[in-house]
């Protein structure tokens, strides 16, 4: 089944046209709305009648992370606040939450995308979905929500964090799709193996994303659950979940580009690859009307075909993510960078600055530890004291991470000092 | 009188604790007593040592966090019931953060004390005529 087959399954050449006359109508629209973009672009001496179509598109600035924050929070949003419906929020590099607005249409748009994906995944009218995705201010449950809810599936909002109301649910309900982190879902499959309750499932997708999984990964969830999984991609800058998803032959995520023009870049010479060479993703979003982005650099590591996929659909096709860019981590599919914890650490005058970051992953949950020097002047030769500590260090980086993180305290120097670039994060998942 | 207590901090490593000490006897610093208090995550080595000063001087320089807290060093007669007389002289005024035992070759032996209120436990064991040592007082004993 396909959701939207004129989109989805336009010529190269049909779909080319639309993005290019869509990308024109963007410049003009952010030239005039956002006085970043107009700056940026008088900048780079550009003006909005050079840009006559996608070929042009590498004569626009980049936009980054970076300038969502120092634009915090509405800075870089095109429309009134009147016309804001709901606001998303999702980790920044340091203390700031990348903050983006939609307007009611962004919202359909946002669900049309989903609902895409959902097709994709075989989820319809006649399924019943617990999206365990968490609810709120990041994008994923709500946005995996409106998608679902489209396609007609009946939708069960769970969130996140009741595992075992999660696993009685999708017995009692007959749950048929389950949209979650990929790592949340074999901690559900552990879940349902202790309470015997693997024979009596009835489930048959898995909407997985929101943080990086590998084709290993999507074996042990179809084995042990006997589903079929699909991959789900997307970030909060650019929509949320339903940028890109995979169809039943797994061949790539198609990515919902009457929406979102990809590029893939040289992350060095910030110059376009070719198809299939892998680059950092780029996204123009070419609809959005709240808080439009030019040129955004994701940070994510892929390569790109425009082939026509076996399912029938055209749509340009992204491979699986091969990495970052930059040093964020997806922790229990939570955006995390390590700057965010030096800033939070430099508010705590118990310890030094220098701090140790250990991420695992211990029965298919992610663990993060961080290990950070006491300050001798600090130091007490009583447990509570040093307990104290411990504790407020694990309160500011709850604060700071939105996760919490076993807080390890070490000896003035434990942690190695390096020449250069410092280590600041072990990762012992293994992803393959 | 009151002793100087050196503590360290260690955390849970092997041979982090054979590392203090070997700091400890490089540099002729010997151990009078010991206490080792541990949680799952870290230590903390409390010590009476010959050279309180020389000793954190040297653990700090080794890249150790130590400091030196004042504590009570009390002589008790080996009979039943000795430790629980003094305590009782000062449990209305103060409270024992901690306590370990020190051996000595005579035949009394000493208790260390950790207290809320140091000068206030001295003072009432004093009019009870308990003795407390110094640092000096205990590498003779």
């Amino acid at each position: 089944m396909i959701w939207n087959k004129e989109m989805e399954c336009a010529s190269r050449e049909e779909m080319r046209k639309l993005q290019s006359k869509r990308l024109v109508e963007l410049v003009r629209y952010v030239y005039e709305r956002v006085p970043f973009y107009r700056q940026k672009m008088e900048n780079a001496g550009v003006r909005p009648e050079d840009i006559k179509g996608v070929d042009d598109i590498a004569k626009l600035p980049f936009t980054t992370k970076d300038d969502l924050r120092d634009n915090y929070p509405f800075g870089l949003f095109a429309v009134p606040q009147r016309d804001i419906v709901r606001i998303h929020a999702s980790s920044g590099t340091t203390g700031k939450a990348t903050v983006v607005g939609y307007t009611q249409n962004d919202l359909d748009v946002w669900a049309e995308c989903v609902a895409r994906c959902m097709t994709m995944a075989n989820v319809g009218k006649d399924d019943i979905i617990q999206i365990a995705y968490g609810y709120g201010l990041f994008t994923g449950g709500l946005g995996a929500h409106s998608g679902a809810e489209k396609v007609g599936a009946t939708v069960v909002p769970m969130s996140t964090g009741n595992s075992k109301k999660l696993t009685t649910m999708m017995v009692d309900f007959g749950a048929t799709a389950i949209a979650c982190t990929p790592s949340y879902l074999l901690h559900i499959s552990e879940v349902l193996r202790e309470e015997k309750l693997l024979d009596k499932i009835k489930l048959k997708s898995a909407v997985c994303g929101a943080e990086p999984w590998t084709e290993k990964m999507r074996g042990e969830i179809e084995n042990r659950l006997g589903v079929k999984a699909y991959d789900i991609y997307g970030l909060s800058e650019v929509m949320g979940p339903g940028v890109a998803c995979d169809c039943e032959f797994h061949a790539g995520l198609h990515v919902c580009e009457d929406h979102f023009y990809p590029e893939i870049i040289d992350a060095k010479t910030l110059t376009p690859v070719a198809d299939g060479e892998t680059g950092e993703l780029v996204f123009t979003t070419l609809t959005k009307e709240g808080i439009p982005l030019i040129r955004y650099r994701t940070k994510d590591l892929t390569s790109i075909t425009r082939e026509k996929c076996e399912c029938g659909r055209t749509s340009a096709r992204i491979s699986r993510f091969k990495g970052r860019s930059d040093d964020m981590l997806i922790i229990r599919g939570v955006n995390v960078f390590p700057s965010q914890v030096e800033s939070a650490l430099v508010d705590v005058e118990e310890v030094t600055p220098h701090y140790l970051m250990i991420v695992d992953r211990v029965n298919n949950l992610d663990t993060l530890e961080i290990q950070v020097e006491i300050d001798e002047k600090y130091y007490t030769d009583e447990i509570r004291g040093i307990e104290k500590i411990t504790k407020k260090i694990a309160h500011v980086i709850q604060q700071a991470l939105g996760i919490s993180a076993k807080i390890t305290l070490v000896s003035p120097f434990a942690l190695k000092r390096s020449e250069g670039k410092a280590v600041h994060v072990i990762d012992n998942r293994k992803y393959d | 009188m009151s002793a100087k207590q050196l503590s360290v901090f260690i955390e849970n490593r092997q041979g982090r604790l054979g590392e203090v000490l070997s700091v400890l006897k490089n540099n002729e610093v010997n151990l009078l007593s010991l206490s080792l208090a541990d949680t799952t995550e870290y230590g903390i080595l409390r010590l009476i040592v010959s050279y309180p000063e020389k000793g954190k001087e040297c653990l700090t320089k080794a890249g150790f966090s130590c400091m030196l807290a004042d504590v009570l060093v009390v002589k008790i007669p080996h009979r039943t019931g000795a430790l629980q007389e003094i305590l009782e002289c000062v449990s209305d005024k103060v409270s024992v953060e901690y306590a370990y035992g020190l051996s000595t070759d005579k035949a009394d032996a000493c208790v260390v004390l950790k207290v809320s209120d140091i000068k206030t436990a001295r003072d009432v064991l004093s009019q009870n005529g308990i003795e407390t040592l110094s640092t000096d007082e205990i590498d003779k004993l």
